[in-house]
């Protein structure tokens, strides 16, 4: 019984170690390659380990394209989603949970029912109308639809203000304070971490988002980093390292963000997900 | 439910909720209904983004079915690499959390390195991933080698590019551990005890009590990947783009192809509303054949 307990244990440790391998060596050769030059990464044998780290793509990246710039695009992009995405979804929310009025289930139901259609689908659509607006090639359609709330964070946050309790605001309101000072004293900062799920997941989407910026930005000036990475591929000459620098460079604020804020990832997806 | 004591009066209750929620409303008008009619509009016009749009009917939807060549090949390959990858994730971040969920030292730095493939952009990963299948200078070709197999043509052969994909997305499972592990928490202990109880092994646990229980978790994730799968695009498009000979076009692609490369918008709008009735029905049937497999505590 013990013996086979240890055999069991072991086991269960080599695939946690096996998993955890395949989970970053794509990681760690996309990192490895990029301070890299050209010349070392087509060697045969392939080198493994870069003796000397050479920092030139990193340099290059920064020179040969607006790649700064592609950086202060997406943060400004960022930015905007985030505060639009904090100030409508709190305000949809309360409205939906917290208020009695005909009409709200319907309507939560309608946003939860969007969260059924493929983003994809409606992207045609989006950019038809964007371009019947004469607004692209601009970062409005980056930005303004985030002040209109999102069904995946309203569904989420109605979760978690029904937890609150309700006297809260009772007391509030005998108190003579209106609905937008409840939501502002009272709810926001007891809904904190609520709040940081969803400025957290709304900082992936937006960073990582490929499809719209490809569909509503024509001039490089205006790229954000997803779609800013691909101009360095190209069918004649692709300059490895350096595709591997801007890689690397897209990727950080990412793993930053997630190593200091790590426990609102988890229970953003495990509030968005479980209960669904 | 009873009635909350907020607000003076209803009249005025129902003025604040709807304004509360009017962003929610006027973004259902503005970013979902009013784009949807559009789209159903042009899908039956001739617009290609100059000329004036002509109204031709259901000639779209027709012309798609009868005379697009590539209209079959791009679904063909999106349905295979659905029905490649969504099993497949599945099994895998099943596995993972089991893995997670069991007594083991260092829990937490396994999630968090399982969790981290999750976090890459889909661009950075398809760009990275061209670069580990690359047939001479890649990695896993390297391993290959070593392991004294022949190289393998990954993306540029017609056979594995949609296998090559696939492995791909299974490699960012992360979030899908996670929303399984927690899945497996909450799984009450007493109901495992029992099993130990009456004699039963690792399997009866697992089959008679994790599998039921976590059914409908799994139906959750089987159809969000299944959406997520059906709309592949950024990976052909910055790895293949559509190639070699098309056997990697996604519908997705095709569309794209169609309305930003070739103009045609009336076409591609016809087709993203054929994909959106194709997700619905994959969805749909999904749905209708889970109450044979999924379990909900208090059903009878």
């Amino acid at each position: 019984m013990r013996k086979r307990r240890t055999g069991t244990t072991v086991c269960i440790y080599t695939f946690l170690v096996l998993g955890a391998i395949s989970c970053l060596i794509p990681l760690f050769w996309l990192v490895r390659s990029s301070f890299m030059s050209t010349e070392d990464m087509f060697k045969l044998p392939l080198i493994l380990f870069p003796k000397k780290l050479k920092v030139q793509n990193y340099i290059d990246v920064f020179t040969m394209v607006p790649f700064a710039q592609f950086y202060a695009n997406t943060i400004f992009v960022v930015v905007v989603n985030i505060i639009g995405a904090l100030i409508s979804n709190l305000m949809i929310a309360y409205g939906l949970t917290r208020i009695e009025f005909k009409g709200r289930k319907l309507m939560f139901s309608l946003s939860i029912g969007t969260l059924m259609l493929p983003a994809y689908v409606q992207l045609i659509p989006l950019f038809l109308e964007w371009n019947w607006f004469g607004k692209i090639n601009t970062f409005l359609p980056l930005t303004v639809p985030a002040f209109f709330g999102n069904a995946f964070f309203i569904f989420m946050l109605c979760q978690f203000l029904r937890t609150i309790p309700r006297d809260f605001d009772e007391a509030a309101f005998m108190d003579g304070a209106s609905y937008p000072l409840i939501i502002a004293k009272i709810i926001f900062p007891l809904a904190k971490p609520a709040m940081a799920v969803v400025a957290i997941f709304q900082f992936m989407f937006t960073w990582n988002d490929f499809m719209g910026p490809l569909l509503f930005l024509n001039d490089m000036e205006k790229y954000t980093l997803a779609i800013g990475i691909r101009t360095f591929i190209s069918t004649f000459y692709t300059p490895w390292g350096v595709l591997m620098a801007a890689a690397t460079l897209t990727i950080l604020p990412l793993i930053v963000l997630f190593f200091i804020a790590q426990r609102y990832f988890i229970s953003g997806l495990t509030l968005g997900g479980i209960k669904g | 439910m009873s009635r909350t004591k907020i607000g003076f009066n209803t009249k005025r209750q129902t003025l604040w909720g709807w304004i509360l929620i009017s962003p929610l409303c006027l973004g259902l008008t503005l970013w979902v209904a009013f784009p949807m009619g559009l789209s159903l509009y042009t899908s039956m016009t001739t617009w290609d983004m100059l000329s004036k749009a002509e109204f031709v009917g259901f000639q779209n939807y027709i012309k798609i079915f009868t005379e697009d060549e590539l209209f079959l090949k791009s679904i063909k390959n999106t349905l295979y690499f659905t029905f490649l990858s969504v099993p497949l994730q599945m099994v895998v971040a099943l596995c993972g959390a089991l893995l997670l969920n069991s007594q083991v030292k260092g829990k937490g730095v396994f999630r968090t390195i399982f969790y981290l493939p999750s976090l890459i952009p889909l661009v950075v990963s398809s760009v990275m991933w061209l670069w580990l299948f690359n047939h001479q200078y890649g990695l896993i070709n390297y391993f290959l080698n070593i392991l004294g197999a022949d190289r393998i043509q990954w993306i540029d052969s017609k056979e594995m590019v949609i296998p090559s994909l696939t492995i791909m997305n299974v490699w960012n499972i992360g979030n899908v551990i996670i929303i399984f592990l927690a899945g497996l928490q909450g799984i009450p202990n007493d109901l495992l005890e029992a099993v130990d109880i009456d004699g039963g092994r690792y399997y009866h646990k697992f089959r008679y009590v994790i599998l039921p229980l976590l059914s409908p978790i799994i139906l959750y994730n089987m159809i969000v990947n299944m959406i997520k799968c059906l709309q592949l695009f950024v990976e052909p498009y910055i790895m293949t783009n559509g190639g070699p000979v098309n056997s990697s076009l996604s519908f997705v692609l095709h569309i794209y192809n169609n309305a930003f490369k070739y103009g045609k918008m009336g076409l591609a709008n016809a087709m993203a509303w054929i994909l959106f009735i194709l997700t619905m029905l994959i969805s749909l049937i999904i749905f209708k054949t889970s109450n044979q497999w999924t379990f909900y505590e208090g059903d009878k």
